[in-house]
């Protein structure tokens, strides 16, 4: 019973993990903590949807979503952040632009596609076979998704790690100032790390689309704020404790809904993240100081 | 009169100040010298409640202030300059005054306002103006201004004349000794030589965080120790 | 006068709302001129709907009576509030206060008392259109007076130094309790009149897309004053009804009125015939 609802947690965890990445890292590189990833999140699945019902094939139109959410990111930074980067605007004036921008795109969306949940019809989501392991048991579509997940996850890893790219986001995470002078492109950088960050973004959205067969205007409210959790318990700005934190939770949420505190899952989510923020505000892995007067 | 007693101040397992004593008496300007790194920005740290002490007593005419939160030790009398200029930049000139004299009851006069000017060496710049607008070496005596409003027995000047030119500083030293001769315990802290020897009555000299030596500033000057200590970090300051 | 009270009539539950979102921006406005981006004022006029609600429906108190435990309930919790959020600064108290509006929302969720998911209906619907400016007049004329006090001018210097407020002797940490439980005390105001002025109240009815909801409306208006806020609020409520033929496109309006705020017009819009120096009574 227990290994189910891990696996479960597992499953669930992938997501929120791929969800909190894309956050973490725009707050690394940027210090901006971008409320419009959850509206790109949303704004992904319903691309994806409107794709399969065009007659893609789910996993190309997974795909396309991901990168269609990037490019969105690239033009998010364009539009409401650049420009305050010119005037050195500060950390909380750009929370409130991606703010304008969220409101945008879900009034897009909504203009688009109203207010009524949508399914995926194609890809035989609904009579996926299941596969039993053991004590456990799982569809394919909940191991496709899985496994997106972690290939995305482990890609951006390698990106980071080992690409030229990934070594010029880390100087500008470190020190916007610095890597300039020693001659990193600053908007190049910033546009590809909004690529990224929003193409997970978008994928995670696809995703979770596909998980629970529906696409609907508000999808992005709860993981936007759970997404807010993961960073914490993880630490601000660092991609591994999304990550982590990303599996706790799931792993939390799950057994906290097996064992019948479904209801109050969310305040303890929220509660456990309150605590840290007061008590150990840099989370597991987080190098980020809190910023005190 | 602000008394600073066997003070010592640990940053992360290092001594940051050890054993440091000193006074500073209403009247004079006492000045506070010293390689960067010395120890003199931690000093004036310590003294305002922004750094807590390992060891040692700090008192303000007799009353122990070290301990005290930054705020408490303000309204104690004890107002200071910063070494890179802290105003209330967006705010306008007779704001920033105001929010010196903020512990103070009641609110400033027009007079009032103009003397603060006056002894700040800015009478000719506008109340109106915006802080953050106004010419450098402006900002730093508005800053004085500040310090001033809260009728402060101590006054601690981090650097005011950094940045400043030759004439602007000659200027400077008239405002500080103004100061003191009102009464008010001057504590400079400063790099610049000729200042020092202008407006000081006594100097301290601090390296390492432990003081090296004390006197006039012309014995001071002489001193091989404080001498060597200049030389040593590069610093050829005391030509 | 047959068109004013018929125009009244079509539109009485819209000016009530206005009259209530002016209000919950001003109880934000009080935190962001203290440079503190304090995202509690939902949760705030949450708990104070419910209490009067509650007291109103279960013990049959009078409109007044209920308001006047609900400020207090809401005061009071914001002020406990500020103890532990005392060392957050920016993006981190953002968050934190989220945090405790989510914690808010999952009890009135979740508690018999508080209707759970479905709310409470049959509230008293005394909160009448002059009630409610009455309400909103007497807010904005106190923060007016207070606005020339020493407080005011030591809660802009907070906000604009907090160090160097210190240091000319200002409490940082009672300012900032003091400013938010101020806030609180608005917000619950606004709460309990929306409680008393709508059929209904649910949970989700001061969630976190609410708390958005007012910061734009005060970003747009500018805080410095509270004309903007007032302003901001009365806006962006009245601007997607007024566009309707755009829709279900038509909130794409107020996002990019947002934008356009910030990009060209940062102090609000209430700024744009204030230029110059943010003046400070002293």
């Amino acid at each position: 019973m227990i290994a189910q609802q891990l696996l479960n947690g597992l499953f669930l965890g992938a997501v929120y993990a791929l969800f909190a990445v894309g956050y973490t890292l725009v707050f690394g590189v940027l210090d901006i903590l971008n409320l419009a990833h959850a509206a790109i999140f949303t704004a992904a699945a319903f691309a994806a949807f409107s794709l399969a019902v065009a007659g893609w094939p789910l996993p190309l139109a997974f795909l396309a979503a991901a990168v269609f959410a990037g490019i969105i990111g690239i033009l998010l930074d364009r539009v409401a952040f650049a420009p305050l980067r010119a005037r050195n605007a500060g950390t909380l004036v750009p929370l409130i632009s991606s703010i304008g921008v969220a409101i945008i795109i879900g009034a897009i969306l909504r203009g688009i596609y109203g207010v009524d949940e949508k399914h995926f019809t194609t890809g035989g989501l609904d009579t996926a076979p299941a596969i039993h392991l053991g004590v456990v048991t799982f569809t394919t579509v909940e191991l496709a998704i899985f496994f997106s997940a972690i290939v995305l996850m482990l890609g951006l890893s390698w990106v980071l790690r080992a690409s030229t790219l990934g070594r010029r986001i880390r100087a500008v995470a470190e020190d916007r100032v610095a890597a300039a002078l020693l001659g990193v492109d600053l908007e190049r950088t910033i546009a590809a790390t909004f690529f990224i960050a929003s193409g997970l973004g978008g994928a995670a959205g696809v995703l979770t689309g596909l998980e629970y067969n529906s696409v609907t205007l508000d999808m992005g409210g709860p993981i936007e704020l759970k997404g807010l959790a993961v960073i914490i318990l993880g630490g601000m700005g660092s991609v591994t404790g999304a990550v982590v934190g990303g599996f706790i939770l799931g792993a939390v949420e799950t057994l906290a809904i097996a064992y019948g505190a479904s209801a109050w899952r969310d305040a303890i989510v929220f509660g456990v993240m309150f605590a840290l923020l007061v008590a150990r505000p840099t989370g597991l892995f987080g190098k980020r100081a809190l910023r005190q007067a | 009169m602000l008394v600073l007693d066997d003070v010592g101040v640990r940053y992360g397992g290092v001594d940051a100040l050890r054993a440091v004593s000193l006074a500073v008496e209403p009247g004079r300007v006492l000045g506070l010298i010293g390689p960067n790194g010395a120890g003199k920005t931690t000093l004036v740290n310590a003294t305002t409640g922004l750094a807590p002490l390992a060891s040692g007593t700090i008192s303000l005419d007799g009353k122990r202030i070290d301990g005290l939160p930054p705020h408490r030790i303000a309204r104690a009398g004890i107002a200071r300059t910063y070494q890179n200029i802290r105003l209330f930049g967006a705010l306008d000139v007779r704001a920033n005054l105001a929010a010196g004299a903020f512990a103070r009851p009641g609110r400033l006069t027009a007079e009032e306002f103009a003397a603060l000017l006056d002894r700040a060496g800015i009478a000719h710049v506008e109340l109106t103006a915006k802080a953050g607008a106004l010419p450098y070496g402006d900002q730093r005596r508005l800053e004085i201004g500040r310090a001033l409003a809260a009728a402060p027995g101590v006054v601690m000047l981090d650097e005011p004349a950094a940045g400043m030119n030759p004439s602007e500083t000659t200027r400077l030293v008239d405002t500080i000794r103004a100061i003191a001769a009102s009464g008010i315990a001057v504590l400079l802290i400063e790099h610049d030589m000729t200042l020092v020897r202008a407006a000081c009555d006594a100097v301290v000299v601090l390296n390492f965080g432990e003081v090296i030596a004390r006197g006039t500033p012309a014995e001071v000057a002489r001193d091989p120790i404080v001498v060597e200590a200049y030389l040593g970090s590069g610093a050829g300051a005391l030509a | 006068m047959t068109t004013l009270a018929d125009f009244y009539a079509k539109h009485s539950r819209l000016i009530d709302q206005i009259g209530v979102n002016a209000i919950l921006a001003l109880s934000l406005s009080v935190s962001l001129q203290a440079g503190q981006l304090a995202l509690a004022q939902a949760a705030f006029a949450g708990i104070a709907a419910y209490v009067s609600a509650i007291l109103a429906m279960n013990a049959h108190w009078p409109l007044l009576a209920t308001i006047v435990v609900a400020v207090l309930v809401s005061s009071v919790v914001a002020a406990v509030l500020a103890y532990p959020v005392r060392r957050l600064r920016g993006v981190f108290l953002a968050i934190a206060t989220i945090g405790f509006g989510e914690i808010v929302r999952v009890f009135a969720n979740n508690l018999k008392i508080t209707g759970g998911a479905e709310g409470l209906s049959g509230i008293p619907n005394d909160a009448t259109t002059p009630v409610i400016y009455a309400s909103l007049a007497v807010v904005a004329l106190a923060l007016f007076f207070l606005s020339r006090t020493k407080f005011a001018l030591a809660v802009a210097l907070v906000r604009e130094d907090e160090y160097a407020a210190r240091g000319v002797g200002i409490d940082v940490g009672a300012i900032r309790t003091l400013s938010l439980a101020l806030g609180g005390a608005i917000a619950g105001l606004a709460g309990a009149l929306y409680a008393h002025a709508s059929f209904f109240l649910t949970p989700s009815d001061f969630g976190f897309p609410r708390m958005e909801q007012i910061l734009v409306w005060c970003v747009v208006g500018g805080v410095t004053s509270p004309l903007g806020a007032v302003l901001g609020a009365a806006l962006l409520s009245i601007l997607p009804e007024a566009i309707r033929f755009l829709a279900d496109y038509r909130e794409i309006s107020n996002g990019i009125i947002l934008l356009a705020v910030i990009l060209f017009a940062p102090g609000g819009l209430s700024s744009l015939w204030r230029r110059g120096v943010v003046r400070v009574r002293s």
